[in-house]
């Protein structure tokens, strides 16, 4: 196996703590000098991202991981990097979204703090961490880092919103830290490793008087990533917190979610794809996110800001990930990921998009003062038609709509764009249950499957009434008022973010057959484990001669 | 020893999630730091428990379970306890602005109906 790169994979983690040491070395006065190294950071780590992902693309059906050893040990002593499919696209996700936020944030946020930028970084370097580790203890350490930085950035621009929610997000997540150091001491203690290769290997290993301690120890594992990833009863937190916070750092929080996804999906395939434990929690996973996808929908027709309508569409998407992780095909994982791909980018377009409509109707000081006095409520408004027919209509009006408009169709999972790709496929997939599109037809669908079906139409349903209803409000029923003020860089990133999708859409083939790829992999960890568990240290020029012995 | 310990990871837990569960931030800030007192005992308890067992591997002896303490939640519960006390000490700057912003120490900001 030879590549261009073979450390290449460090990048993603090294690159961001590297940008944010220099963004603080750098002082509060140079904020030119600070934009330009924050966003050339997040372009420099997509483009790392697109490479590793070609890497892990191009390595065939069997998609062999990259491994690298950190320290030069061994795989189940040492720490170790792993990027396979699943990880190369998370980072070229996290990728696009955070070159998108970070463009997003030179209009005006990232002047808002001293150290919003190092923040940003530092959390790219938690997420990217998360997501290439091997180890869980490391996965631990990258989430703590992730958390760490995400609290400061939810409260950057301070206010009573941000600080009261942020109280709220930051103690349920010192739980569920508390409760993934739990998980993670009793797999210890039953396994002896932290390796995920090594405990997926030796997990057949285990009698079955300690599966239940085993089981008890991956269950709180799972709670801790659960509460990360919005599942129903645990996600009170999310829309007040998603909600409060500003855009640029709300589009980076959608990707946040994410990570309590991959986790879980990176850890049932890897421990529960086969033996004595196989599908464990399966079902719990299925309905409770069942029940995720319910309590999102009504939580969409309930709401009225679009702040909070953007936080339920990311519960949705939670709930559908996880119930379709819980139906445990390659099918329907596959189609998941690829909603993972859209529903992503869609809810960071719209937590961008959130910021910016809100200034159409907004009494802030950009009012210019030549505007007439302000109709009440119940004025009739074809009096105040005639001055607006004369008024020339203004871009940034027709660009949010525009780009509103896209972002419902793309949550709402309507046709043409990829949201609807994905809905198709996932759906597609729940009803030819044994895989493999139409041909097995005659397969009967079980019946939770008919029920994550309807939901799915059902939550679709209930994002085009909401965000509709949002629409109105914010784009028709706001006549006479000035035109938001829009910024280059604001509508490149919200574009950049849409464009991202369209692109989806467009070439919705080869991205699902590499998500179909992935899937496979997934659901068949052995070259994952092999690859791991296989890789050597190379020899170093004087490395003295060690009794070496396990421990 | 491992009944005592058992005891006291479970008291401290306990009284650290009745904690967290009042309704004053200095409550659930006491309640936070009960409870990670007692997940890094409870990492700790995982690795064998041992008197006068230095975590080391010693010339001589057999290198197994038998005759050394695990090391390795050793080092876990290292870097447990500074993330936890970092993250805490976070949580507290948190909880004094919220003080400032509210006026009390109410977790939602509101003063409880009477």
């Amino acid at each position: 196996m030879t590549e261009r790169f073979p450390h290449l994979i460090v990048a993603p983690v090294v690159l961001p703590l590297m940008t944010a040491a220099l963004l603080l070395l750098l002082g509060q006065k140079r904020k030119r000098a600070k934009s330009i190294a924050n966003v050339g950071a997040a372009l420099a780590g997509l483009l790392v991202a697109l490479e590793i992902l070609h890497g892990a693309d191009a390595g065939g059906l069997s998609g062999a991981a990259r491994v690298v050893l950190m320290s030069n040990w061994e795989a189940p002593f040492g720490i170790v990097l792993v990027a396979d499919r699943l990880s190369a696209l998370m980072l070229v996700l996290v990728g696009v979204v955070s070159l998108c936020a970070a463009l997003y944030a030179e209009a005006a946020w990232g002047r808002a703090g001293a150290y919003f930028h190092a923040l940003f970084q530092i959390q790219l370097m938690g997420l990217n961490g998360a997501f290439l580790t091997g180890d869980l203890f490391n996965l631990f350490v990258f989430f703590e880092v992730m958390l760490a930085a995400s609290y400061g950035l939810h409260l950057h621009g301070s206010g009573w919103p941000r600080v009261r929610s942020g109280l709220h997000y930051i103690a349920v997540n010192l739980l569920a830290s508390s409760l993934f150091l739990v998980g993670l001491a009793v797999l210890y203690g039953v396994m002896g490793t932290l390796s995920m290769a090594d405990i997926a290997e030796k997990i057949a290993l285990v009698p079955a008087r300690d599966r239940g301690l085993l089981h008890a120890g991956a269950a709180v594992l799972a709670v801790a990533f659960l509460i990360k990833a919005a599942i129903w009863p645990l996600n009170a937190w999310l829309v007040p917190a998603y909600s409060a916070t500003s855009a640029p750092v709300a589009a980076l929080f959608a990707l946040m979610t994410k990570v309590g996804i991959y986790v879980l999906m990176r850890l049932s395939t890897l421990l529960f794809s086969a033996g004595a434990s196989a599908q464990f929690g399966g079902t719990v996973l299925l309905y409770a996110g069942l029940a995720t996808i319910a309590f999102g929908a009504i939580g969409l027709m309930a709401s009225m800001s679009l702040g909070h309508i953007a936080g339920f569409s990311v519960i949705v998407s939670s709930g559908t990930l996880l119930a379709s992780l819980g139906m445990g095909t390659p099918a329907v994982t596959s189609a998941a990921l690829f909603y993972m791909l859209s529903a992503t980018l869609a809810v960071s377009a719209l937590f961008l998009l959130v910021e910016l409509v809100e200034r159409i109707g907004s009494d802030g000081q950009r009012r210019v003062p030549d505007l007439d006095v302000e109709p009440g409520e119940d004025t009739n408004l074809d009096d105040e038609e005639a001055p607006l027919v004369a008024r020339a209509f203004p871009v940034s009006i027709a660009l949010l709509g525009l780009a509103f408009m896209v972002c419902a169709l793309l949550v709402a999972g309507l046709p043409p764009l990829s949201g609807f790709v994905a809905k198709l496929s996932l759906l597609t997939a729940l009803l030819s249950p044994r895989g493999g599109g139409h041909a097995s037809a005659g397969a009967p669908v079980p019946p939770a499957a008919w029920i994550f079906f309807g939901l799915l139409l059902l939550s679709g349903l209930a994002a085009t009434i909401s965000l509709a209803r949002a629409g109105i409000r914010y784009f028709w029923s706001s006549g006479g008022r000035l035109p938001p003020r829009l910024k280059a860089v604001e509508a490149a990133s919200l574009l950049g973010l849409i464009l991202c999708c369209i692109l989806l859409t467009l070439f919705a083939e080869p991205v699902l057959r590499t998500t179909s790829a992935t899937a496979a992999g997934l659901h068949s960890p052995k070259a994952y484990i092999e690859a791991v568990l296989s890789m050597k240290p190379r020899p170093g020029p004087t490395r003295p001669v060690i009794d070496e012995e396990a421990p | 020893m491992e009944a005592l310990l058992a005891l006291v990871i479970g008291v401290l837990g306990g009284s650290g999630i009745w904690l967290v569960l009042r309704p004053r931030t200095f409550q659930v800030i006491m309640g936070l730091t009960l409870l990670s007192y007692a997940v890094n005992l409870f990492i700790f308890s995982m690795g064998s428990i041992f008197i006068d067992k230095p975590p080391l591997v010693r010339p001589g002896v057999p290198a197994d379970l038998q005759h050394y303490t695990d090391p390795m939640p050793q080092s876990l519960v290292l870097t447990a306890i500074v993330i936890g006390f970092a993250t805490t000490a976070l949580f507290l700057v948190v909880l004094l602005a919220s003080r400032g912003f509210s006026g009390t120490d109410h977790v939602d900001g509101t003063r409880e109906e009477p």
